[in-house]
């Protein structure tokens, strides 16, 4: 592989990634205060449709992304007005709004479907862009590639950097204690199931109006929910790794393509699906590494041992369950 | 009597909110919600033929939701069902292409129905195991397997089944007349999978509410750790619970190959594993309601095959009824446990 096609694949992997990153650290944000959004698969769709059909309307991206984000806060706030505040479970409210706001993007977006909108373009940054081969391929980017990788840091800062953070991941961990301290776990269970939920709804958007451009039936990112909510977990619910692990998987997403040249034979949908198994070996593997046995194996050689620890992550203590003040 | 009036006001509560609600994204789009509604019950219940496909539709339907109240009882979520019914499908079709030139096809219709709920059954335990050997959640675990059963039903439809000459989504090439379901004389129903799926409904009714297995998985769904001091293996009962969520989905999925299709297609899941999960929902995880919300459901499914016909509106419209009616019947739920968990 030459140096042209490999910055090539470097950029078509950043710009792959860019609206999964922004999805799975709105769900890291979401479970790191204890509530699942189980709903991203169809949330993102809705959003996708609703951003490019403000965009379309109204000509203006900006509106397109607000849009979007603000019908991610809405079926956020469903999870949390269900899940939160009357105690259903919130897998439960999760998938059926799934698969409702999945419909709902299809029932509503019907009109628009297959019609020439807006696309973003990509946006040189100076300096950076005149850098010899790498730079013209890497700095030349959607706005959104730039947002998610702005983000992954930002978002890390802010859960472990900040006041604000400590108290989200107190209530994440235990509601109780945080409660006894003086923070209303329901309300701040709201507010970031809120933001996720927002940042699912840019993902979405991200879709249609950039890298994924355009409405229709399929739109193409059916699965891709699923997806994110699996790299939270395979990131052990720390922004960077999660990052990781939506780069990861854009990249073997990406050379998923170059390989349906390789066997043209093989129908395409076949490596559509690929993605899948390799989202539950990766779970598989996130297990297994936490084994007892495999944990012992490993005294012997700390330097392994080191590396692993650093890949693992624990899920926030009272994750998935409503916590009900006396 | 209290009970019955209770569950009356529920239901009456849940359709009107579910039908505010769509009525009033109906108004958004412009279109009549009298006029819609109108259409979707002359669609379903209209006439006898489009009763029959709602039978056809309300018998995979209700298998694959009897299956997952089983694995619901032992506490696992069996997202898988869509595969399961899949990868029935495929050991359906299987059986039959390799028993069409048999001396006696009839004899190869039982046999391929068995094929497709081992198959089925077969992919069910792969997530339960996977859940529970590999620690990957039922949710992931499941989902991802339909995802590998889409690829796999491509791949065979477009590869080694494809009809000579030309591979499509139109699915392999029919079976003979002869290895078909028999239905009714112009009706296209079959007596036998009618018959079988009252069978399943009976027959779950008595394991899951008078046999002792029953009431272990209840216990297992309950408090898995509590049971094992009754010397229980509650990783046991999730797994038979999961084989059987399999077993009905593979059956529905041999039924959709042998009974109504005659061919395997890329649809042929029709998504009913995902729709039987609301019906589940939205029967409150019990077994008396669910016939009757599969019948609901299979009828708007049905009914809103002419919606883009007859007043050129997407048909996706039943899955958001569909939908409305889950998310509502969780809002009553939740508000009523609310109150009572106040005055109690």
């Amino acid at each position: 592989m030459n140096d042209l096609s490999l910055t090539i694949l470097l950029a078509s992997v950043l710009a792959t990634a860019a609206p999964l990153i922004i999805a799975a650290l709105g769900e890291t944000l979401t479970e790191k205060v204890g509530v699942i959004n189980l709903s991203l698969d169809g949330s993102l769709l809705l959003a996708a449709m609703v951003g490019f059909v403000a965009a379309y309307e109204s000509g203006s991206f900006l509106l397109g992304f607000a849009a979007a984000a603000a019908i991610g806060a809405m079926v956020a706030a469903l999870v949390g007005l269900f899940g939160i505040y009357l105690g259903q479970l919130q897998v439960a409210v999760g998938f059926a709004l799934t698969l409702m706001c999945k419909d709902l993007a299809y029932f509503l977006g019907n009109p628009y479907a297959r019609l020439q909108g807006p696309q973003l373009l990509s946006v040189k940054i100076p300096l950076l862009a005149d850098i010899p081969l790498f730079g013209p391929m890497l700095f030349q980017q959607p706005l959104v590639v730039y947002l998610s990788l702005l983000l992954i840091p930002a978002i890390w800062w802010y859960l472990y950097r900040t006041g604000r953070g400590l108290e989200l991941r107190a209530v994440g961990e235990n509601p109780e204690a945080a409660y006894t301290r003086g923070i209303d776990p329901r309300r701040k269970q709201l507010l970031y199931t809120l933001a996720g939920g927002a940042l699912v709804g840019i993902a979405g958007a991200a879709y249609s109006l950039g890298i994924k451009p355009g409405w229709g039936r399929p739109q193409g990112i059916e699965g891709i929910g699923w997806i994110a909510l699996a790299i939270v977990i395979f990131g052990g619910w720390h922004p960077f790794k999660v990052a990781l692990g939506a780069l990861l998987f854009a990249f073997l997403q990406v050379i998923g393509i170059s390989l349906q040249g390789i066997w043209p034979s093989v129908p395409a949908q076949v490596f559509q699906v690929a993605p899948f198994p390799l989202m539950i070996l990766a779970l598989l593997l996130v297990n297994l590494l936490q084994r007892e046995s495999l944990q012992q194996g490993l005294r012997k050689r700390p330097g392994l041992a080191l590396l692993l620890r650093r890949l693992q992550g624990a899920p926030p203590r009272a994750l998935g369950q409503s916590f009900k003040p006396d | 009597m209290r009970n019955f009036k209770r569950h009356l006001t529920d239901t009456l509560l849940i359709l009107a909110i579910a039908l505010l609600f769509t009525g009033l994204l109906l108004l958004v789009v412009g279109a009549s919600p009298l006029e819609a509604f109108g259409q979707l019950l002359s669609g379903s219940f209209g006439s006898w033929s489009r009763l029959a496909r709602v039978l056809n539709v309300w018998i995979p339907l209700t298998l694959c939701s009897l299956g997952l109240l089983y694995a619901f009882r032992s506490g696992l979520w069996n997202i898988g069902v869509e595969g399961q019914m899949v990868l029935g499908a495929i050991g359906c079709t299987a059986v039959l292409r390799w028993g069409m030139d048999t001396a006696a096809p009839q004899l190869m219709l039982p046999v391929a129905l068995l094929a497709g709920l081992l198959l089925g059954s077969l992919w069910a335990l792969l997530a339960g195991w996977l859940k529970i050997r590999g620690g990957v959640h039922e949710i992931f675990a499941g989902l991802g397997l339909n995802f590998v059963a889409m690829g796999l039903i491509l791949w065979l439809i477009f590869g080694p089944w494809k009809r000579p000459g030309i591979a499509s989504m139109s699915g392999t090439e029919l079976f003979p007349k002869a290895l078909w379901f028999p239905t009714l004389e112009g009706w296209r129903v079959s007596p036998f999978a009618l018959l079988l799926t009252l069978a399943a409904i009976a027959l779950t009714a008595w394991v899951l509410n008078h046999s002792r297995f029953g009431l272990n998985l209840k216990a297992v769904g309950h408090n898995p750790r509590a049971v094992t001091l009754y010397g229980l293996s509650a990783q046991r009962y999730m797994l038979i619970a999961i084989l059987i969520s399999g077993a009905l989905a593979g059956l529905a999925g041999g039924l959709q190959v042998s009974g109504i299709y005659h061919r395997l297609i890329p649809a042929i899941s029709s998504g009913y594993g995902y729709l039987g999960l609301l019906v589940v929902m939205l029967a409150n995880f019990k077994l008396l309601p669910i016939p009757f919300i599969a019948l609901f459901f299979a009828a708007l499914n049905v009914g809103s095959i002419q919606l883009p016909m007859m007043l050129k509106l997407d048909s996706s419209l039943s899955g958001v009824i569909q939908g409305a009616c889950v998310l509502s019947a969780l809002l009553v739920f939740g508000v009523r446990r609310l109150r009572e968990g106040r005055s109690g």
